[in-house]
């Protein structure tokens, strides 16, 4: 086939959003050729509009111990989450946030001069006895101001952009081995072959296939999507986080950092209904809660609005000040969003699907890890994912808030240091490519050139939206899902005949979308697969037909293979790092 | 709703030159700003091609110009806009196609202020103390989301864009000398003591008029020209 320009690097890292940069900046600082490629120039990524804040138990405000976050983080994750990653990562956190403050990052500050921290949903002292203050925010950007300061540090470190490029494919020799990415420089429209030693994907979640999501556009799951077609598993795909505050009807995310300063939830007779389903931690319990909590009002009747649709968030008895200083792009998007200024009245929300806590299966390292005969987890030589596209499982069955940003930093750093070590270790000099390492990228770039008779984009990606909408979402059921895999499978189908008008090689975004969408499909029907197959409720997996948690059978997570759609699961990691075990019990709030 | 356009077209792999192509969409109750409304022309047309990622205003992707205004199309609200609604990329930086303009000069120019804090002492194993008061010095400086309205949208960075460091640039640079835990002040003024670099600012404030976040690069800049002349008296 085609001669295909091909560049060598020690790494290759895809996706320039927080894990990436973080990645990015141990690789480059250690000296080794990185490249960072990106769809979007870096500080465009979607970490950028994270918004509360980043865990860690400095203890600024009020006493606070990695323990206690440990078990929030544990129960948060409804018992699926692995305690050895998991312990690994709120250990970590007090230096990972030290670091960043360090770099520059423009924390708000309390009187001491140390950062500033928040209350956050989930986020309790002493094993859940009360809420605690360990969100770490710089006002309500703190995504914001994360990915900048990573930026900047790598623009600090000379790391090697290539801004605006798309990988296609991840390149995997006869033995399994990762050595390389296809890639599309949008501005050339021309392929090439990233040749490298280790490659990290930092690619973030696929909360497009939602058709009303907090996320942005460029959130199309590309690495789940190559690793799905490269016979890469993936893990706990059922596990979708729908964040409660969404703006009704736009999906724009507003932070559970207004319930953290003080904000409550209403339904639509004006009662603090929270206070009824969790007693002591109310608007503050975790996300997969609230969201059930705010859905049953208004499937029950108890709705705001004129379609009883939504609820409200009250934030006016803060006053001016609080919400100025410390929740001004609240305000902001609520004027811009949702035609209130929150000063005065409250917000229409909605819950809205915002976070994958499934994805590539690591381990705690980075290191990709999959089954191969007797062992759920060999190593993927070469192959590193960190962020929301990896499982490492930190979130289990569902993500604590402020945990994502420290997910990125903690496991983007260990990520990079793997790679180093690997690198160094092991993988000195290059594997060779295998022959005709583009052919399958190139196939898929002229299947489309080539196409007729096929269906719009558009069209094909609006009913995989539509789907995944109604067969999966905060209340689930067996019939319900069944459809959902029976129709999800049908899209997929179409998929494979997309078609595009724009021909074209320059900046070509009817393309890059058509590729996306190749991406996003394979997202779509691993959810639904999953989904549909687990008989129980955990976390943010709530199943009408069954809705209890059932350790005895479902205490693991799910592997879902693309080539011949099947279910694989492996047992949760039970054994933390140096602590005690911390054994399953009934979650309340 | 129809909504008229006259959108700025150029691909360079069909088009000898630009041109500007009247369009109609039909909205969509739902479709509240204009890049809904240049999503829906998309659907229609899938040869147009513009930058657009956080639909939220944070990420900075789909600056443009928008009837003779610099912003962005995911806050800017299709009602009130003129008819038919004029569409330009971002004026005085190469266009590689439609809207999609070549961003290179203006991030070297963010680049060259070194935009990280320099601060050679050994940190500390806690955080490097800042307290709230000089903390809020960064307020209205960090928000930056590099969309590119301001500097385009000024006189002084069309004319000079390779030697004028422009409005995004100098409020970065601000952030950083404005920052307590950066020791690098004299160094930082060092870099823009050029007649180009910083002094080409000539307060049209363009840049402050157009800013999507409601920042004020021209105060900066204020402060940056405050700080050289103190130094050199």
């Amino acid at each position: 086939m085609a001669n295909v320009a091909k560049r060598q690097f020690d790494a290759v890292i895809v996706g320039a959003g927080g894990a990436g940069m973080r990645a990015a900046l141990q690789l480059s600082e250690a000296g080794l050729k990185t490249a960072v490629l990106s769809k979007v120039f870096p500080t465009r990524s979607h970490t950028v509009a994270a918004q509360g804040g980043i865990s860690a138990s400095l203890g600024n405000v009020q006493e606070d111990k990695w323990e206690w976050h440990m078990y929030d983080t544990v129960k948060g994750s409804d018992w699926l989450g692995d305690q050895d990653a998991i312990e690994f990562m709120c250990k970590t956190a007090p230096e990972a946030v030290i670091e960043l403050e360090h770099f520059g990052m423009p924390f708000d500050r309390v009187e001491s001069g140390r950062i500033y921290q928040r209350p956050f949903g989930g986020h309790t002292a002493n094993f859940g006895e009360k809420p605690v203050q360990r969100a770490c925010a710089a006002a309500d950007r703190t995504g914001h101001a994360l990915l900048h300061t990573l930026y900047q540090r790598n623009v600090r470190a000379n790391t090697q952009f290539f801004v605006e490029w798309m990988a296609l494919d991840l390149i995997r020799d006869a033995d399994g081995d990762v050595v390389g990415v296809t890639a599309l420089e949008m501005e050339t429209g021309e392929v090439y072959v990233l040749h490298a030693k280790a490659v990290l994907f930092a690619t973030g979640g696929a909360g497009r296939i939602y058709a009303a999501s907090t996320n942005a556009f460029i959130n199309t799951g590309d690495g789940l999507g190559m690793c799905a077609r490269a016979g890469i598993p993936l893990e706990d795909m059922e596990f979708w986080q729908f964040h409660p505050t969404g703006v009704a009807g736009a999906g724009v995310l507003i932070t559970e950092g207004v319930r953290g300063e003080g904000g409550i939830l209403l339904n639509g007779n004006g009662e603090r209904f929270m206070e009824r389903y969790a007693p002591t931690l109310k608007d503050l319990a975790p996300r997969d809660f609230v969201s059930r909590c705010m859905a049953l009002e208004v499937l029950e009747g108890r709705g705001a609005g004129k379609n009883k649709d939504h609820v409200l968030l009250k934030l006016d008895h803060l006053g001016p000040e609080v919400i100025n200083h410390r929740l001004p792009s609240i305000r902001e998007i609520a004027i811009k969003f949702a035609g209130v200024d929150p000063i005065k009245e409250p917000i229409p929300v909605i819950p809205t699907t915002h976070y994958q806590m499934g994805g590539i299966p690591t381990n705690y390292l980075g290191e990709v890890m999959v089954p191969k005969g007797d062992n759920p987890e060999v190593r993927v030589n070469g192959f590193y994912a960190a962020g929301e596209c990896a499982c490492a499982s930190v979130h289990g069955a569902n993500r604590l808030g402020t945990n994502s940003l420290l997910d990125l930093v903690v496991f983007g750093k260990s990520a990079g240091d793997s790679m180093i070590d690997f690198i160094k270790r092991e993988r000195p000099v290059h594997k060779p490519l295998p022959e005709n390492a583009a052919d399958y990228s190139l196939s898929r770039i002229a299947r489309l050139e080539n196409q007729t008779g096929g269906e719009e984009v558009n069209d094909v990606r609006s009913a995989m939206q539509k789907t995944i909408q109604l067969r999966a979402g905060v209340f689930r059921n067996s019939e319900n899902m069944a459809l959902g895999v029976k129709e999800i499978a049908e899209v997929a189908e179409r998929a494979k005949r997309t078609q595009i008008k724009d021909k074209s090689k320059v900046w070509n975004t009817a393309r890059i979308e058509a590729l996306e969408l190749d991406n996003l499909i394979e997202a779509a029907v691993a959810t639904m697969i999953a989904a549909d197959a687990r008989k129980e409720s955990r976390g943010a997996h709530s199943h009408d037909d069954f809705q209890k948690r059932d350790d005895d059978n479902w205490m693991k997570h799910s592997l879902f293979f693309n080539h011949d759609r099947h279910l694989d699961y492996k047992p949760v990691h039970t054994k933390p790092l140096t602590v005690d075990y911390i054994p399953p019990k009934e979650r309340t709030f | 709703m129809k909504m008229q356009f006259k959108i700025y077209r150029y691909n360079p792999d069909v088009d000898a030159k630009p041109y500007m192509q009247d369009c109609e969409v039909e909205l969509e109750p739902t479709d509240k700003k204009l890049l809904d409304a240049l999503v829906r022309l998309k659907v229609v047309d899938d040869t147009l091609s513009f930058r657009r990622s956080c639909r939220e205003g944070v990420c900075g992707s789909d600056a443009m110009n928008i009837n003779g205004k610099n912003g962005l199309a995911c806050v800017t609200d299709v009602a009130g806009l003129k008819q038919p609604v004029e569409i330009r990329p971002l004026p005085g930086l190469p266009v590689i196609r439609d809207l999609i303009v070549d961003m290179t000069q203006f991030f070297k120019q963010y680049n060259s202020i070194k935009p990280y804090v320099i601060n050679d002492t050994p940190p500390p194993s806690h955080e490097r103390l800042q307290s709230p008061k000089d903390r809020e010095e960064l307020d209205g400086l960090y928000e930056c989301i590099l969309c590119a309205c301001c500097s385009t949208s000024c006189p002084s960075f069309w004319w000079n864009p390779d030697k004028f460091v422009g409005p995004a640039g100098l409020l970065a640079a601000y952030r950083f000398i404005a920052d307590t835990r950066d020791t690098a002040t004299n160094e930082r003024l060092d870099n823009l003591e050029d007649p180009y670099r910083l002094f080409r600012c000539h307060s049209i404030m363009n840049c402050v008029d157009v800013c999507p976040k409601h920042l004020n690069p021209t105060k900066a800049i204020g402060k940056i020209k405050e700080l050289m002349v103190k130094r050199i008296a």
